[in-house]
């Protein structure tokens, strides 16, 4: 565990891979995307996965948003074994635990930003009234309180990008996994993207866990810093030496 | 998910994909059309049927006669009941026993008698009917010229056309209407001449079971106004005994008429309690002919009725309604094809979509819902468009048809019948089999891999 994250003092673990394994077969071939993967993230920790192409990064993402199934192992989130749960327990917790925030935006074309953000709490049967207003806000918050019926084809990458942030944050998550959010911005669009990110992290204490390409983002926005290789954890350390500063500080 | 989210997001995802949900739409469309086409026309010639067959009267009615009647002593014994040796005389006392039986409307006296007929002083030889006033709404009066009887006991005729015609002095010639209309003879009188019977004291003293019968035949007058011209007889299976001259019941039961050709009047005694030959007995519905039969038998007297044809009738229904539906549906079949396929392309477009929305918690039963919930939307829009077309074309048909048989010089008829229940019916069908078509692919939208679908570009 990283000094920061003692440093939070919160103490309760939030996920744990235990010997994780999810292996995919391509032909004869058997391809160990995560290998005996065990490592705990505490609640409240923003944790950066890093890693090559291949690396088994997006796959432990999936594993731990309840996407995909380990081959061996288990993965717990919040306590709770995900590979005990049926497919609607999963979905359940999705909707509940998770808030997940794609590198290709993932919002529907065909909806506004407001029925975008609506999706979750109509699958959460949370009555019309209170959605509406729920949804404005959550708009608001990420700086889209004017573009609340625009479609995201009318929208930049850094707002549709905010968009999915409010859609993932609506029904108020303990966990917020980000497969490469800034993988499709330009540098400032994913500088503002991180610093919601952060603000996420920091204001509502969600756990966060992002999945970057990007070393020196991580570094600037994270507290620890995960190096996956072929499926395996090769590294796993605080941001930066001087973590022990205050991130703005950085 | 509520179910007022399913459909408003079903709702929106229709509009999506306007044109190739409403080309299926407008599949299910024709489907339910052509059923409900196929159907009416069936209901439609079955009621047209039924209608003609109410009307006539002839399978509501049992005839009743004693078993006493020379017309049936080769039936000794029969079904129910004593031997004609037992059977009870078919008088007045008979008639309102029978009358008072249940599901009976009325019993009346078969009163046909050949006489003669006197009209601007010559005369002319006719089969003459009396007619209780319910005869009024038989089809025999449908294109009645003149109106019925005004009472039971007006001394009123109405004459049967060409018995009317021969009035006129002309005979009716084929296809055409006579140069001199046959309502020239409304409000014109009318001679009957017949013989009366009336009992005489008898002369010598008989016993009380075997009583001596002496009676009177005197020529007698009765002056008649005419009312009407009717088409048909409403006895029309009588054949050659088809009456021309029909009077009312009360009437002509008042006047003792003699009738030669009934071997067993020469013998009965005509007094305060007459007997008859015959009695037609009007029972509320054709499906309480059965039981009625079956007590009338039981009194002892024979009957008769029409309702075994109308049971084929039905039967041949029921089934020409079962092919006309069997039909009717190959193409809602076809329809329901066009759906299966519409949702499978949809799922296909919509992977992705699918993909994100297990990502942000649907369950299987929310996609499943939104799939089925499109399939029903589609089925209900398509029922009802189907019924209103069928409907219409039916009506175009129906149009057509009496346009076609008022050429033909036919009265027009509804062969197109479209009744309320078939059009729920129809549009409940077409949302079931919408339904049912959605299933495999609401349940392929189900279990689709969320990780796979995000991937899915």
């Amino acid at each position: 565990m990283t000094a920061a994250a003692e440093e939070k003092g919160n103490g309760s673990i939030a996920v744990r891979t235990d010997n994780l394994c999810r292996h995919f077969r391509m032909g004869e071939s058997l391809i160990p995307a995560v290998d005996r993967l065990s490592l705990e993230i505490r609640s409240a920790e923003f944790v950066a996965l890093l890693g090559a192409s291949g690396s088994g990064k997006s796959t432990l993402l999936n594993l731990i948003a309840g996407l995909d199934r380990p081959t061996s192992g288990s993965v717990a989130v919040q306590g709770r074994d995900l590979a005990t749960l049926g497919r609607d327990d999963l979905a359940r917790y999705r909707l509940r635990t998770v808030g997940m925030v794609f590198q290709s935006f993932n919002l529907i074309p065909s909806m506004t930003l407001v029925e975008n953000v609506e999706l979750p709490l109509r699958f959460a049967e949370v009555d019309r009234a209170e959605r509406t207003d729920l949804c404005q806000k959550a708009l608001e918050r990420v700086g889209l309180g004017a573009r609340l019926h625009h479609r995201p084809g009318e929208l930049s990458g850094g707002e549709q990008q905010r968009a999915a942030l409010a859609r993932a944050l609506i029904n108020q998550p303990r966990l917020l996994l980000a497969d490469e959010p800034t993988g499709n911005l330009d540098s400032q669009t994913g500088r503002e993207i991180m610093n919601l990110l952060e603000e996420c992290n920091r204001s509502l204490r969600m756990t966060v866990i992002m999945v970057t390409h990007e070393r020196s983002l991580a570094e600037r926005h994270s507290e620890r810093l995960i190096f996956l290789a072929d499926g395996r954890l090769v590294d796993d350390r605080s941001a930066a030496p001087a973590s022990l500063a205050p991130r703005e500080a950085r | 998910m509520k179910a007022y989210d399913v459909t408003e997001l079903a709702l929106r995802n229709l509009r999506e994909s306007v044109l190739r949900n409403s080309l299926t739409t407008v599949g299910i469309s024709v489907g339910v059309a052509s059923l409900v086409a196929m159907l009416s026309l069936g209901i439609g010639l079955q009621q047209l049927a039924n209608r003609r067959l109410e009307k006539s009267g002839l399978f509501d009615t049992v005839r009743v006669t004693s078993r006493r009647d020379l017309r049936n002593l080769t039936r000794e014994g029969g079904e129910n009941g004593p031997d004609a040796a037992d059977s009870p005389p078919l008088n007045e006392s008979a008639r309102q026993r029978i009358a008072q039986l249940p599901n009976v409307g009325e019993a009346y006296p078969e009163i046909r008698f050949v006489t003669e007929l006197r009209f601007e002083d010559r005369p002319h030889l006719s089969v003459v009917a009396a007619l209780p006033s319910s005869a009024r709404t038989t089809d025999a009066f449908e294109g009645l010229e003149g109106r019925f009887f005004s009472s039971d006991t007006a001394a009123e005729a109405i004459l049967e056309r060409s018995f009317a015609q021969r009035l006129l002095g002309s005979s009716p010639k084929p296809g055409t209407n006579d140069s001199r209309p046959v309502t020239a003879l409304l409000g014109k009188p009318l001679t009957m001449r017949y013989g009366e019977r009336t009992a005489l004291p008898s002369a010598t003293a008989g016993s009380a079971d075997q009583p001596d019968t002496a009676y009177s035949v005197t020529a007698r007058y009765q002056n008649l106004t005419i009312v009407g011209i009717c088409d048909l007889d409403p006895d029309s299976m009588r054949g050659q005994s088809r009456a021309r001259v029909f009077l009312p019941l009360k009437l002509t039961e008042g006047l003792h008429v003699m009738d030669p050709s009934n071997l067993r009047d020469t013998t009965n005694v005509p007094g305060s309690s007459p007997t008859y030959s015959a009695l037609e007995v009007r029972v509320d519905s054709p499906q309480h002919i059965p039981p009625v039969e079956a007590a009338i038998k039981q009194l002892g007297f024979e009957t008769f009725s029409l309702l075994d044809a109308t049971k084929n009738l039905r039967q041949f229904f029921a089934v020409l309604d079962l092919f006309l539906g069997i039909f009717g549906s190959l193409a809602l079949t076809v329809a329901s094809i066009g759906i299966i396929n519409t949702l499978v392309m949809a799922i296909l477009e919509r992977r992705r979509e699918i993909g994100i929305m297990k990502a942000i918690g649907a369950t299987d039963h929310d996609v499943r819902g939104l799939f089925f919930a499109e399939a029903g939307v589609m089925g209900g829009f398509g029922g009802a468009l189907g019924a209103a077309l069928g409907w219409a074309l039916g009506h175009i048909i129906n149009g057509g048809t009496n346009l076609y048989l008022k050429r033909q010089h036919i009265p027009p008829a509804e062969i197109w019948f479209v009744p309320w229940w078939l059009i729920t019916s129809a549009i409940l069908f077409a949302i079931i089999v919408s339904l049912v078509s959605g299933l495999y692919p609401a349940r392929r939208a189900a279990r689709l891999d969320p990780v796979e679908a995000l991937r899915y570009e």
